[in-house]
């Protein structure tokens, strides 16, 4: 390309007066497409070039108030749905102790919102290839002249009457301005096999080096850092004690904390004799006792003690506890049974505590009771 | 001004013998142009040796545990939280000075604006450092922040600790993009004055391609306001939410409602004694006497003043409470503050915050450089001791006599305290000698003759 093409002249000015004047006599012969080129933004320069106010508060607004109402619902769907979790007695929707996120998150989406917006919407940015960067007019006026430029696209454009027209109104170093051919011919490089390759390599770079770091160098010494401590950890082999455990048997006769043994191990019918239900039927302990029930026993026995088990003959079903047999056993004796498990029948001991096996065996003389009611309970 | 008599008439001129708009480029881009001398290596190398020392607590914290700090059972808080609200604190002077000064039209902070919100950066920066390490194992901070990870468990949003999150990373966000949107026009002028080739590329992708077209400065000025509107209200909530992390709690000589307005102000306050200090060097190094004036300075050890005198009001009013309140517990707190066994700490804190700035009273000490700087210096040691001994005095005695104790910081911990300095003066010193550090734009602004004088309307 020979020809250049015309983007416009442009005119200087020195003092911010001058410039002030200039705009108002632009704007007055009716051009549209000038700009005035200012390296601080004078006062009352909007007026002069009879601009309407800017519309970013607007969108500062709207960014903003979008902003906290989503993240107050994320936050209600968080707190108050998708986990609930009780922190300090408070209800999940405790709202005052929202404010400060709510208005942080607004903030935040705001400013960003808005900067983004009138970088990429308002000015159009990033714009590296427009006709006056790199001419002798903007690195004056980025310094410290005023000027101003009328585009050839303006309606009213005609290059002599505009060059005589900047002159009249007392513009210095009248000049043209051309496209560059690069600027012109510009073609966007995005999909250009040499980007996309340069592309491809920095997102293999970053994911392989976050894999690398979170993967593989964490666990490295010496970056496993607190994992490695002067501590045994269960099942560990130790070097200190003789027979290679890291974990000890307590002393013999040691008994846990609150706990009673029990001194009928293999012994069912000396349970039964000696044992006596040590819990008083009432309503809490029914219920304790039937919540039991329907978690570990019900699943054999069935809900109501028939032996009308739920695992389709997957486990052989067991006898019912409406027998006379079972009837006539002693309290004690259905804890042995509890405790040590019978025929193919494992242990409860360690799914019950000691209160609960008294409230399902409470639980149980109820069902019982249910089935083969005395003429007394009729009354 | 020296006759007595004042002309409130006319504006008075913020920058100095009225240079020429030219002149101010060369003046502030000159660092930018020219090689680092000998000092500033020498600077430089100290500010790296008090970076590596910190450095080398701060693997061996990673490496052997944090049970190389001084923090003890009561005392869980220790130094890494001090130093946390300090460098907070030290931030909060940068913002008043370009958002809130802004909103009020004090020119005169168009000098000094682009320095401290670097300033406020940095100090952000650093502060982010002690909270993340705190936690013991820095690698798992993301579980900060709500997203979808793998124990689908959400944060709690009830907890000041979580605020916090939000309120420091949202505050260093909103101040960078402040920074930067100040910084394009700069960014700009750089890109045509540079005749270096690489400095081109840099400045011309880092100006975006501003062109100076009044119809940007437009909107650019609008979102400037706008930013200093958030920024404002952004400032005040984070000393406030960061003065929830104690407030909240139950323990005597913490849970108090003046805490808010007490940080904020103590905040603002530090920061502006910090900023001072600072440009002190700056405006003799770089030749900046006539941009960043004695007036300036002056009006910033006024502000200094005001909120040492709002932080001392602030002292009284605890213990007014404490006696008023009549519960044993927060009269105990802060008898035991004063009396205890911290109470040379509370000395300091009480005679560098409340009685040195006293000075600044006197006109012809306000405007002494080397005095100003002393008292600058001595408030910045009086607000760390204030962080330390509301963190440790209440925490080392709390409700339970059996759980007492004293706590002494480690080696370890004064290797990070120096380590933080150290990474925040290197940060500075980068900046000093990598992006103007004065405002070009807003600096030929407030120029005598920079403005139309409407004289035909």
């Amino acid at each position: 390309m020979n020809e250049k093409i015309l983007y416009g002249y442009t005119g200087l000015f020195d003092t911010p007066d001058e410039i002030i004047e200039a705009a108002e006599k632009v704007s007055a012969e009716g051009f549209e497409k000038y700009d005035v080129h200012t390296p601080y933004p004078v006062h009352g320069m909007d007026s002069a070039m009879k601009l309407k106010p800017s519309k970013l508060p607007y969108i500062a607004l709207v960014i903003g108030l979008s902003a906290m109402v989503t993240m107050f619902i994320f936050m209600y769907w968080m707190t108050s749905i998708d986990y609930p979790v009780i922190v300090g007695g408070k209800p999940f929707f405790s709202f005052p102790a929202w404010v400060p996120v709510l208005f942080e998150i607004t903030v935040l989406s705001a400013s960003i919102g808005t900067v983004v917006a009138m970088i990429a919407v308002f000015f159009k940015f990033p714009n590296l290839s427009h006709p006056l960067h790199d001419t002798d007019f903007m690195k004056s006026v980025s310094s410290d002249k005023y000027g101003i430029s009328i585009e050839a696209v303006d309606s009213r454009f005609n290059e002599d009457y505009v060059r005589s027209f900047l002159s009249s109104i007392g513009a210095k170093e009248i000049s043209p301005v051309y496209w560059d051919d690069e600027e012109v011919t510009f073609k966007n490089t995005v999909l250009k096999p040499k980007f996309l390759t340069f592309l491809i390599v920095v997102g293999l770079a970053v994911s392989g080096t976050t894999y690398f770091t979170l993967n593989k160098l964490m666990f490295m010494v010496p970056f496993n850092w607190m994992r490695e401590q002067e501590k045994y950890i269960p099942q560990e082999i130790s070097t200190f004690f003789e027979d290679g455990f890291s974990m000890r048997t307590p002393v013999k006769g040691s008994v846990a904390l609150g706990n009673i043994p029990y001194r009928f191990s293999g012994d069912p019918e000396g349970a039964g004799e000696a044992l006596v239900n040590p819990l008083a039927v009432t309503k809490e302990n029914l219920e304790l006792g039937k919540e039991k029930f329907d978690i570990y026993c019900s699943p054999c026995h069935g809900y109501f003690g028939e032996g009308d088990s739920r695992l389709k003959g997957q486990f052989p079903n067991p006898p019912s506890f409406h027998s006379e047999k079972v009837r006539n056993w002693s309290d004690g004796r259905i804890y042995a049974v509890l405790m040590d498990g019978q025929n193919v029948m494992p242990s409860y001991s360690s799914q019950l505590d000691r209160a609960e096996r008294w409230a399902v065996i409470l639980y149980m003389r109820a069902l019982q009771r249910s089935l083969n009611a005395k003429e007394s309970d009729l009354k | 001004m020296s006759s007595g008599v004042i002309d409130y008439t006319k504006e008075f001129s913020v920058i100095e013998g009225k240079p020429s708009l030219r002149s101010i480029d060369d003046l502030i881009s000159k660092p930018l142009d020219t090689k680092p001398d000998k000092k500033y290596y020498i600077a430089l190398s100290i500010t790296l040796t008090m970076l590596m020392i910190g450095a080398v607590g701060l693997l061996a914290s990673f490496y052997y545990g944090t049970g190389l700090w001084g923090n003890n059972n009561p005392v869980g808080w220790g130094l890494p939280i001090v130093n946390f609200v300090f460098w907070v604190g030290i931030g909060h002077a940068g913002t008043l000075i370009s958002a809130i000064l802004f909103l009020l039209r004090q020119k005169w902070r168009n000098g000094i604006a682009r320095f401290a919100e670097g300033m406020t950066i940095f100090a952000v920066m650093t502060a982010g450092i002690f909270p993340a390490i705190h936690t013991g194992r820095p690698w798992l901070d993301g579980y900060l922040f709500p997203y979808p990870n793998q124990h689908a468990l959400w944060v709690n949003f009830n907890s000041p600790l979580l605020w916090d999150v939000f309120a420091v990373s949202t505050y260093f966000t909103v101040s960078f993009i402040f920074w930067y949107v100040g910084l394009i026009p700069d960014f700009a002028i750089l890109r045509d004055r540079t005749k270096n080739k690489l400095k081109k590329i840099i400045y011309s992708v880092t100006s975006l391609g501003w062109r100076g077209s009044n119809r940007h400065w437009q909107h650019y000025e609008m979102v400037y306001l706008v930013l200093a509107g958030f920024a404002t209200p952004l400032v005040l909530s984070v000393h406030t939410i960061v003065s929830f992390d104690f407030a909240v709690a139950v323990l005597p000589g913490w849970h108090t409602t003046i805490f808010p307005p007490y940080f904020v102000a103590g905040a603002v306050f530090s920061g502006f004694a910090m900023v001072q200090n600072v440009l002190i060097f700056i405006r003799r190094i770089f030749n900046y006497e006539h941009i960043i004036t004695l007036d300036t300075l002056e009006k910033m050890n006024k502000i200094i003043l005001l909120t040492g005198m709002i932080v001392g009001y602030a002292y009284a009013m605890e213990f007014f409470m404490a006696w008023y309140s009549g519960v044993q517990a927060e009269t105990f707190a802060f008898i035991n503050r004063a009396f205890g066994p911290y109470a040379w700490a509370y000395w300091i804190m009480f005679s560098c915050n409340v009685l040195f700035p006293q000075f600044f009273w006197i006109k012809k000490l306000r405007r002494s450089i080397p005095f100003m700087f002393i008292i600058a210096v001595l408030v910045n040691v009086g607000m760390w001791f204030e962080r330390f001994v509301i963190t440790v005095t209440s925490l080392s005695r709390d409700y339970l006599p059996s759980s007492w104790a004293y706590f002494t910081p480690t080696i370890t911990d004064f290797s990070l305290l120096i380590g933080s300095f150290g990474f925040f003066f290197t940060f500075l010193l980068l900046f000093t000698k990598t992006l103007p550090v004065v405002s070009i734009a807003e600096v030929k602004a407030v120029v005598d003759g920079a403005q139309p004088t409407h004289k035909d309307h």
